[in-house]
């Protein structure tokens, strides 16, 4: 076709300005916008993320958030961070610098974590700040007078955020463990004797997806039935080189940012959507390399990995001499 | 522009026919002289004015008889358009992405006016003028994919995005280039492909899966496809090969360039913002050899591009037995001359064809 046009890395932009940040508890905060130009937002799925553009000081920080506002309500978008203070500092930005008023700019909404909308009953497994999508799917499944339930975890009832309000609307779905009383979600009796047809969906710490996956396997449940939702943040590490062959950069990959991130420093366009392992946009050529990868994507399978051919550079990193990359 | 609507068949008696606006907006779809199976895909995100890429869903002076032809089919073959049980939400998702589209994209011909969930659509080429209530089935005459896409040119497949695959799951398919939806429902991406020769061998599926299940709301793609049609049919399927497969035999060195067509798919990717599906509009192009040939780049490239083919496209294509009729009919069209990049017939400054 004559004069292709390239897309930009990353879904579609939206400028907005942030209409009330609330706080939740006393990690969690709800930050809550609208549209520049005054229009509704555009429809969205229950599960679906967007990602939050910070302007920190000279450096930009994409960060993905679930929304977890009533998707039939396009008034406003919102979304609940939780502050990580040993996090890479997004959480942190987010709740020391934004205030109402801040005009930000997040991307239209990318699902990865949708509903099955053949399932004849949804059954959500939350641990902690992972009851955001849930927030959302609810919305959804409310609207269509939908079967679900929804069994959340959380350490104490003050970090429970949103229980009150869905033990209030939803006292006969919703069925809320704290785990500082000693109270765990009783997995095993929960995923016994579900109707056919039932898909179990959990969101929230890496232990917990595990747990719950093992135990649905155990069980004999199919994995199309097991959805999971699992953000990885970068993890920090050694910096090290790498050389962008068609780019003509190189460029050092610092301790605590992402490869994608140090490839977007230097203003290489290079494309993206979750930025947490999960939808292989990112998936990039290996040129060259002379040392160890450190794979953290849910992306590539074994034979990629052992191939030593692919990295996916939005969460993995490189210890070793050289790396070159198609990029 | 006001749309002159063209009365006209693709059937029995082919009135179809091609405007001299039409031939020039056709999307012609090689852009260099050679042709090989690729990707190719591009944002969709408007085009030259006039061209079949300026408008999200692209209407034209066939549409009246297209939709006439289309309610035709639909009546002797309900199965034409099938939606699985829990694809409903994604009928309500396309139906409101083509009237929200076309309402914008031509306010003369289309209205949509919301007040809540109570809608009313204006299609006035078509003579509806109907109110309902959006997301519920009981206020429409028929399911929301099919209202929509009877009142809509092309065919459209939704796919249902799930383990990292699509699946063929619902679908209008009365103008297709010999695929089946009642064959392919419930399908994977796979599996409804299996029949292409050369581009799984070529990694050409796992590349476009993951292109396709990666289109974010908000960034429509596109891409061209095209076949080989003899007699301006739009339902070339299997379930009426009997019907249309003998013409292929009834093609001469007298009637080749009139009777035989170019058919070119417009496809368009669109993630669907409530239920996560993949629509995917599946747009057809005719246009006759004799129409293309007045564009003397054209005459050139589809020469070369018939010529040089490989076999296997060209049986996959239904082509491989008529294809020396049409290469000694296209190298009269054909003076050697260089062509210029890209797909668009630039009739100004291509040279004329030397006699």
């Amino acid at each position: 076709m004559s004069a292709p046009q390239k897309a930009k890395a990353g879904a579609e932009k939206i400028a907005v300005t942030v209409s009330a940040v609330v706080p939740v508890t006393e990690y969690v905060t709800r930050f809550e916008f609208t549209r520049t130009d005054g229009a509704d937002f555009p429809p969205f799925s229950g599960g679906a993320h967007t990602v939050v553009s910070m302007e920190d000081g000279d450096r930009t920080r994409l960060n993905p958030y679930s929304l977890m506002s009533d998707p039939t309500d396009l008034s406003h978008y919102a979304i609940s961070v939780r502050r990580e203070d040993n996090g890479r500092g997004g959480s942190a930005f987010m709740h020391s610098q934004v205030a109402p008023g801040d005009a930000m700019t997040i991307t239209c909404p990318v699902n990865l974590f949708g509903l099955d909308w053949r399932a004849k009953k949804h059954i959500f497994f939350a641990g902690g700040i992972g009851i955001t999508p849930f927030l959302a799917m609810i919305g959804q499944l409310e609207q269509t007078n939908g079967n679900w339930e929804l069994h959340y975890a959380a350490r104490t009832a003050e970090n429970a955020a949103y229980a009150d309000m869905l033990l209030e609307k939803f006292p006969t779905k919703v069925h809320v463990y704290y785990s500082g009383q000693g109270v765990r979600i009783p997995l095993e009796s929960l995923l016994t004797g579900q109707p056919l047809g039932t898909h179990a969906y959990v969101c929230g710490p890496a232990g917990l997806i595990e747990l719950l996956r093992d135990t649905a396997k155990g069980l004999g449940w199919p994995d199309s039935n097991v959805h999971s939702e699992e953000f990885l943040a970068p993890a920090p590490g050694a910096p090290f080189e790498v050389r962008l062959c068609k780019s003509d950069k190189s460029v050092t990959v610092g301790e605590h940012e992402s490869l994608l991130e140090a490839m977007e420093r230097e203003g290489v366009d290079a494309p993206f959507l979750c930025r947490g392992g999960s939808c292989g946009q990112c998936e990039t050529n290996v040129v060259s390399a002379d040392g160890d990868f450190i794979h953290r994507d849910h992306w590539l399978d074994d034979d990629d990995r052992a191939s030593g051919k692919k990295i996916m550079p939005c969460v993995s990193r490189f210890i070793g001499t050289t790396l070159e990359l198609d990029r | 522009m006001t749309i002159q609507f063209n009365d006209e068949t693709f059937r029995d008696d082919y009135s179809f026919h091609n405007s001299e606006w039409a031939i020039k907006r056709f999307p012609f779809p090689f852009h260099e002289d050679s042709y090989m199976y690729a990707m190719n895909a591009e944002q969709h995100r408007g085009g030259p004015e006039g061209s079949v890429y300026e408008n999200r869903f692209d209407v034209d002076e066939h549409y009246v008889s297209e939709m006439q032809d289309r309610a035709k089919v639909l009546a002797d073959d309900p199965l034409r358009c099938q939606s699985l049980p829990h694809m409903t939400l994604a009928g309500w998702d396309l139906l409101e992405l083509i009237m929200v589209s076309k309402s914008e994209d031509y306010p003369d011909l289309f209205e949509l006016h919301r007040d809540g969930d109570q809608w009313r659509w204006v299609n006035k080429p078509l003579g509806i003028d109907d109110t309902f209530t959006f997301l519920d089935e009981s206020t429409l005459p028929y399911g929301p994919m099919e209202y929509i896409t009877r009142q809509s040119q092309g065919d459209f497949a939704l796919l249902d995005q799930r383990e990292n695959n699509l699946w063929m799951d619902a679908g209008m398919i009365t103008t297709q280039a010999d695929w089946s939806l009642d064959f392919d429902i419930g399908m994977n991406f796979f599996e409804w492909h299996a029949p292409v020769p050369m581009a799984n061998e070529m990694g050409i599926f796992k590349r476009a899966l993951k292109f396709l299940l990666n289109i974010p709301q908000g960034s429509p793609g596109r891409r061209l496809n095209w076949t080989m049609t003899v007699n301006p049919l739009l339902d070339t399927s299997p379930e009426n090969y009997h019907k249309w497969g003998i013409q292929k035999t009834t093609l001469t060195p007298d009637n080749i360039g009139a009777k035989q067509h170019l058919r070119v798919e417009l496809q368009t990717f669109y993630r669907l913002p409530r239920s996560n599906a993949l629509a995917f509009p599946i747009r057809c192009y005719l246009c006759s050899f004799q129409d293309l040939m007045t564009m003397p780049k054209w005459g050139r490239r589809l020469h070369r591009v018939v010529r040089d083919l490989p076999e296997e496209l060209a049986t996959y294509k239904g082509f491989i037995d008529n294809r020396p009729m049409m290469i000694d009919y296209l190298s009269k069209f054909d003076d050697g001359l260089p062509t210029s990049p890209g797909i668009f017939p630039e009739p100004e400054t291509e040279p004329p064809l030397k006699t």
